[in-house]
């Protein structure tokens, strides 16, 4: 058996509101509170969900070559971060393989990398053995801090009064250093909803106090606590993908829809040259959204047919809590990548019509761009 | 806690099987401690009035937001009504399962229903409550 599953600070409080606990990222975390996945997620959509995210890792990298070692291990170009602004990335091998996708902070001295808690032990191995080569020094928070992802459109609303951070200065992919509920963090305009949002960066020691005022602050507005089940449902919707499932090391950035993450112009990085390569002569794979138009409800591992024959497997899959239809990623032959291409998912006995489309599935988000 | 009515027979699969107003006729669902441990229902597949099983057959699936699972029919017998409801308001499985969340109705073909099915305190014993 594997070891013990890790809490984090907020553990005993999930168990207090009745969230069912399952194992994820090494972490025991609410999949759900008895509100259920379905009505966590409206209340996202349509007024604010609160969710503990703390199983994420935080990557510190300060020193001369901050910014060369991230540019180095990164896919995206850091060299155009503000301080205060954050950019979506990965890290690949040499062979293009994606280790993990990440977020990239830019403070006033130091760079800051937010990565998948299940990826957390591999990219802190891949971080500091590249780090050797430069002048760094590199620091794993991720024990020490808790993320609370207060996401929805009456985020702000439920946010402001708690915070001294001018929330209206904040904008999307910017964060900036500050109180909240009078504990000392960092607010970031960013999430996984594609609702407007927030993530708060907190020490595990004011953690509690956070996000019992976020809750009680919010209890007018329709905020519910929000579990992995609707952080999935949701996440989907937006066609955003899901390290483990939709992304891995036998996958590329270019194949993973994240071509648009990879500045191939600058400069040298791990896994460019593969890149590159793989630019130029095309994917002979894709990640690609896919939408039923029969009832059905796609999961992890259900065939990709395309004329009796499979083709590829579902990576990620469920029904739509809000379009009410069944919704999938999966790897498809490039050539069945176009949008609108009929394919099918094979449900146990049987093959689901379904036809390929280009996320986000759920175009009405709240999200500021 | 969950609800665990007396009078219903229990399959360890966590299927019920009440006993409707005629002789030898039954409604089947899935127990309060099912429903819960799925969590949202989104659809279900059900059988057509007419089909017949026999005991323990999968007799259909239930599409919940986390997982599917299979429904095992707790009586060899033949489908008299499906239901309707639950075509437009799976969550009725949710919120009403010995009610209005049921979902087909047998009549049996075998002399002894109910004989290996669990009763209330057994099936409580089952699940751990």
């Amino acid at each position: 058996m594997s070891e013990a599953l890790k809490h984090t600070p907020l553990y005993d409080e999930h168990v207090a509101l009745g969230g069912k606990i399952v194992p994820f990222a090494g972490y025991a975390l609410p999949v759900q509170y008895p509100t259920g996945i379905t009505a966590e997620h409206h209340a996202v959509r349509g007024a604010a969900g609160l969710f503990d995210v703390s199983h994420m890792g935080e990557f510190v990298i300060r020193g001369g070559d901050a910014l060369a070692l991230v540019q180095h291990l990164t896919v995206n170009d850091a060299s155009r971060l503000e301080v205060g602004q954050c950019q979506y990335s990965a890290m690949c091998r040499e062979d293009g393989g994606i280790i993990d996708d990440l977020v990239v902070y830019r403070f006033p001295e130091h760079y800051m990398l937010v990565v998948n808690g299940a990826r957390r032990d591999v990219d802190w191995a891949w971080v500091r053995e590249h780090a050797t080569a430069f002048d760094v020094e590199v620091e794993d928070r991720s024990d020490a801090l808790a993320l609370l992802a207060l996401q929805g459109p009456v985020a702000q609303r439920v946010l402001a009064p708690l915070t001294d951070v001018d929330l209206n200065a904040l904008g999307y992919y910017r964060f900036a250093e500050g109180t909240v509920a009078g504990v000392d963090g960092v607010v970031s305009r960013t999430g996984y909803t594609g609702e407007d949002g927030f993530e708060l960066y907190l020490p595990v020691g004011g953690a509690v106090a956070v996000w019992r005022a976020l809750l009680e602050q919010g209890r007018d507005e329709g905020l519910l606590p929000a579990g992995l089940g609707a952080r999935d449902t949701l996440r989907l919707e937006m066609g955003y993908a899901l390290y483990g499932n939709d992304l891995d090391e036998e996958h590329t950035p270019l194949e993973g829809r994240l071509g648009w993450v990879v500045k191939l112009d600058k400069g040298d990085f791990v896994g460019r040259e593969a890149l590159a390569r793989q630019k130029e002569q095309g994917v002979s794979r894709r990640l690609v959204g896919l939408q039923l138009t029969e009832r059905g409800f796609p999961r992890p591992h259900y065939p990709i047919v395309h004329e009796g024959a499979d083709v590829g497997e579902v990576t990620s899959g469920t029904v739509s809590p809000t379009l009410g239809h069944g919704i999938a990623m999966g790897y498809v032959p490039a050539d069945l990548g176009a949008a609108g291409t009929a394919l099918g998912i094979r449900v146990r006995d049987r093959v689901l019509a379904a036809e390929v489309v280009r996320p986000p599935f759920y175009t009405g988000g709240s999200i500021r761009r | 806690m969950s609800d665990i009515p007396e009078g219903l027979h229990y399959t360890a699969e966590h299927e019920y099987l009440k006993p409707a107003e005629e002789d030898g006729v039954f409604l089947v669902g899935i127990t309060d401690y099912a429903q819960g441990e799925l969590g949202d229902i989104v659809f279900l597949e059900l059988p057509s009035v007419g089909a017949s099983f026999n005991r323990m057959d999968v007799f259909g699936t239930v599409e919940a937001v986390k997982a599917v699972s299979d429904l095992y029919c707790p009586v060899a017998g033949e489908v008299v009504a499906v239901n309707q409801a639950l075509e437009d308001d799976p969550s009725l499985v949710n919120s009403d399962p010995y009610g209005m969340g049921w979902m087909i109705k047998l009549r049996a073909t075998e002399p002894d229903p109910t004989s290996g099915l669990m009763d209330a305190a057994a099936y409580a014993d089952h699940i751990g409550e």
